[in-house]
């Protein structure tokens, strides 16, 4: 099969390039193995400091609603966070306060949020707060299975009962100036979102919960949606396996499924993200980009690698492929022509694009930006 | 370096870094709560297991071999293998006979064939369903597929010297649905393949697939096909041929449940082995040349069966589809019908089958296509029996869209 770009990795910064050449006209391939890291999403896009209306138009078209309000986000811990473009779930706040007296809501049975903690971090700031478990029928399903009692699917159920919650807080609401909740809504209809907090006689507050991120997993299906509907090719639960490279440029891609038919193109893009995501290899010897063998950026010694002391900074978290100015990655001290890294795979080699979220979107739209000038001139 | 080697785990299961990703995607999970979950049935379970059988839990069963935690694992976890081989290792418990039928589908096939509008009409009945139910376990609520009087190796038989005279050759395995079932499809591939300018025979006596014997714990008899079929596979490929199939759980059983769940060795055949629309997808994008009827049109919606899914060969069949003259093409979600296989049949999952597949019903009303073109058999039958909307594998689509001397 023929394309203008071949995208390595379905993630946010995959699925970025891809819509943004989509909707150029230009034809693209997805190749996604597995899910991305938008599954572990928090909901704000860091590094994004100066107002990027760009970013907030290209999420509207795919029913994304993003706002930009720099300030703080509550964390789960109770402590607050530096953010500025979220997604609506996130309330971002002009300091790091939220109230005097907080109501904290979860669910019983649900271990994967952490109302203690959020409650202890709270009142060390001096709000008051108080923790309820709801128990509703609806759920009592999910609770025959414990360990399968997770963030999505209470998040299916929300979707049809979000108005009992709504009823439920107001009953238990006392005095409190807020209510915290889980982010456990608006898993396929993101209006439930507003309609809690017009429900609720109290600033709501949705908080993060341990994976899968449900705002996470909405982004993604809604940003694969666009994606599709502009008439790219996803292919997911594939992984490409090697490259066909000939005078310093790449012919094409081949994939574990496709096997003897391969991904030809004119640009191709590397987004196949770090560690977690397998864009990046370790093994006790050296670091390594598995399918088309770049240069990776890594100190000599293991030993340098990494920290003994775990919470501290480890510097293999910032090792990412190199590239040149315009994000060509390297390939034994040569850039390739026709080859672009994106998004997390770069690590912090190109620190002037900012980390995480911010660094997929950004790194994604100059690529974008490159390959369709390139193809005007 | 051998490190790494030395310490890679069956089925990948150590890589399981409890990311939880596979429960989101699991249809089973979000409509029966008595099952464990792919995680917890899968790599965590294992990790029990393997200190002591012990741990085995007969809940796997629910498990529909959809393959769908496969497809969204980021650490390449081969998770639904990983459940079907507990199963298989694990669940010595007598298989049922009516399990036994349901898997039999050759058997079944031979058997029913030469009565089939007897069989046809029975099976049809209200009361011959109530007794299937009673006796059997097996859903009254359920459609059963229809038998084909006149099977597909007969009629191929017929036609053999005739084909064998096209400078080009290609083998076909049919699969029982279309010998039993079907004839119609395996025509309609004969067509397609005799106007691109390729003849068609078949292997030397193909044995089912077995893939239901696997998910119903027949794993002698499955076993017994594997080796059998791999044999003949490899007499055709001795040959120089390209092995077709027209069905996407038959083609991913061939090529890797032989391998993964039954230890047959297949890889001398398993890269000769692909659907026919990859075949032809391949053919037309190097230049191939069909006439297309001027006239043709169909709004098309096509459902990505999970097999095709785990096989990543949806993009052949879409892309097939989307060349015919005519097609307004409409792409499903990525979602599972529900009937896995004979899954759906059986009385206590038929709740939990129809209501994994009604967002895909749903969807389709709302497209209201003329057609709805899918690559698997049972998919075929839980589709229209729960929409009403008529469902053709693209090969038949493409057959019916083509004008050949014949005509």
């Amino acid at each position: 099969m023929k394309f203008n770009t071949v995208i390595i990795g379905g993630g946010l910064a995959g699925l970025t390039a891809g819509i943004s050449l989509q909707m150029a006209g230009k034809s693209t391939a997805i190749i996604s193995e597995g899910q991305n890291a938008l599954h572990f999403f928090s909901g704000s896009l860091e590094s994004m400091e100066e107002a990027p209306q760009r970013v907030v138009d290209l999420f509207a078209q795919a029913g994304i609603s993003l706002h930009y309000n720099p300030g703080y986000r509550l964390m789960p811990m109770g402590t607050f966070k530096k953010s500025t473009l979220s997604l609506e779930d996130i309330s971002l706040f002009p300091e790091t306060k939220i109230g005097n007296k907080a109501l904290i809501v979860s669910f019983s049975g649900y271990h994967d949020f952490f109302c203690g903690f959020l409650q202890e971090g709270l009142e060390k700031q001096g709000v008051q707060c108080r923790v309820q478990l709801l128990s509703l029928p609806e759920l009592e399903h999910l609770e025959k299975s414990p360990s399968e009692m997770r963030s999505v699917q209470i998040a299916r159920t929300m979707d049809l009962v979000w108005e009992n919650v709504v009823r439920e807080i107001r009953i238990l609401l006392r005095d409190e100036d807020t209510v915290i909740l889980p982010q456990v809504f608006g898993l396929k209809d993101t209006s439930v979102l507003s309609r809690i907090r017009q429900g609720i006689p109290a600033q709501v507050v949705f908080t993060g919960t341990l994976p899968p991120s449900v705002p996470g997993i909405r982004t993604q299906m809604l940003l694969k949606r666009r994606y599709e509907l502009l008439g790219g090719t996803y292919l997911m639960g594939d992984q490409a396996t090697g490259a066909h490279i000939h005078d310093g440029s790449i012919h094409s891609i081949v994939t574990h499924n496709l096997g003897n038919h391969f991904m030809e193109a004119e640009n191709f893009i590397l987004a196949s993200g770090s560690f977690f995501s397998k864009g990046l290899r370790s093994n006790p010897f050296e670091i390594s980009e598995p399918v088309f063998g770049l240069d990776v950026e890594q100190a000599d010694d293991r030993s340098d690698w990494y920290n003994p002391e775990f919470m501290r900074e480890q510097p293999y978290m910032k090792y990412g492929v190199t590239t040149d100015a315009s994000l060509h990655a390297i390939k034994g001290g040569e850039p390739i022509k026709n080859l672009f890294a994106i998004g997390s795979i770069l690590g912090e080699t190109r620190p002037e694009l900012g980390t995480g979220g911010g660094l997929a979107i950004r790194s994604a739209l100059e690529v974008a930006d490159q390959i369709l000038k390139q193809t005007a001139e | 370096m051998k490190l790494q080697e030395y310490t890679s785990s069956s089925h990948n299961f150590e890589e399981c870094m409890k990311c939880t990703v596979c429960t989101a995607y699991c249809p089973v999970l979000q409509v029966n709560p008595l099952y464990p979950g792919p995680k917890q049935a899968g790599p965590d379970g294992e990790r029990l297991r393997l200190k002591d059988p012990f741990f085995f839990n007969y809940a796997l069963k629910y498990c529909l071999n959809c393959k769908r935690c496969e497809v969204a694992c980021p650490s390449g976890v081969k998770v639904a293998d990983l459940i079907q081989a507990a199963r298989i290792k694990y669940d010595n418990s007598p298989v049922k006979w009516r399990d036994r039928m349901l898997a039999s589908t050759d058997f079944m096939g031979h058997l029913a064939r030469p009565f089939a509008p007897v069989v046809n009409a029975v099976t049809g009945l209200g009361v011959t369903k109530t007794m299937m139910d009673a006796m059997f376990k097996i859903d009254r609520r359920r459609t059963f597929p229809s038998y084909s009087a006149r099977s597909f190796e007969g009629w191929m038989g017929r036609h053999e010297k005739e084909q064998a005279a096209f400078p080009e050759q290609v083998a076909y395995f049919h699969g029982c649905y279309v010998n039993y079932n079907n004839p119609r499809l395996g025509k309609d591939l004969v067509k397609v393949l005799n106007a691109l300018g390729v003849g068609v025979q078949l292997l030397e006596k193909e044995k089912c697939c077995g893939i239901a014997m696997i998910t119903n714990g027949m794993k002698t008899e499955a076993t017994k096909n594997a080796n059998h079929n791999v044999k003949v596979l490899s007499k055709a490929v001795d040959k120089g041929l390209m092995v077709l199939t027209t069905s996407s759980t038959c083609t991913l059983t061939l090529r890797d449940e032989y391998p993964s769940l039954l230890a047959v060795d297949n890889s001398a055949v398993r890269d000769f082995v692909i659907m026919a629309t990859r075949f032809i997808y391949e053919r037309l994008e190097k230049g191939a040349e069909l006439h297309f009827k001027p006239d043709f049109h169909k709004k098309v919606a096509y459902h990505t069966p999970c097999h095709m899914e785990k096989l990543g060969w949806g993009v052949f069949s879409e892309k097939m589809l989307r060349m015919i003259p005519g097609v307004e093409f409409t792409m499903l979600d990525s979602a599972c019908c529900g009937i896995a296989g004979t899954y759906g049949f059986k009385r206590e999952n038929y709740e939990a089958s129809q209501a994994i597949g009604k967002q895909l019903f749903d969807q389709i009303k709302t497209v209201n296509p003329d057609v709805v073109a899918c690559d698997c058999e049972t998919c075929k039958w839980q589709i229209e029996m729960s929409t009403g909307y008529p469902v053709t594998n693209p090969i038949s689509i493409l057959a019916e869209a083509i004008e050949t001397n014949k005509d």
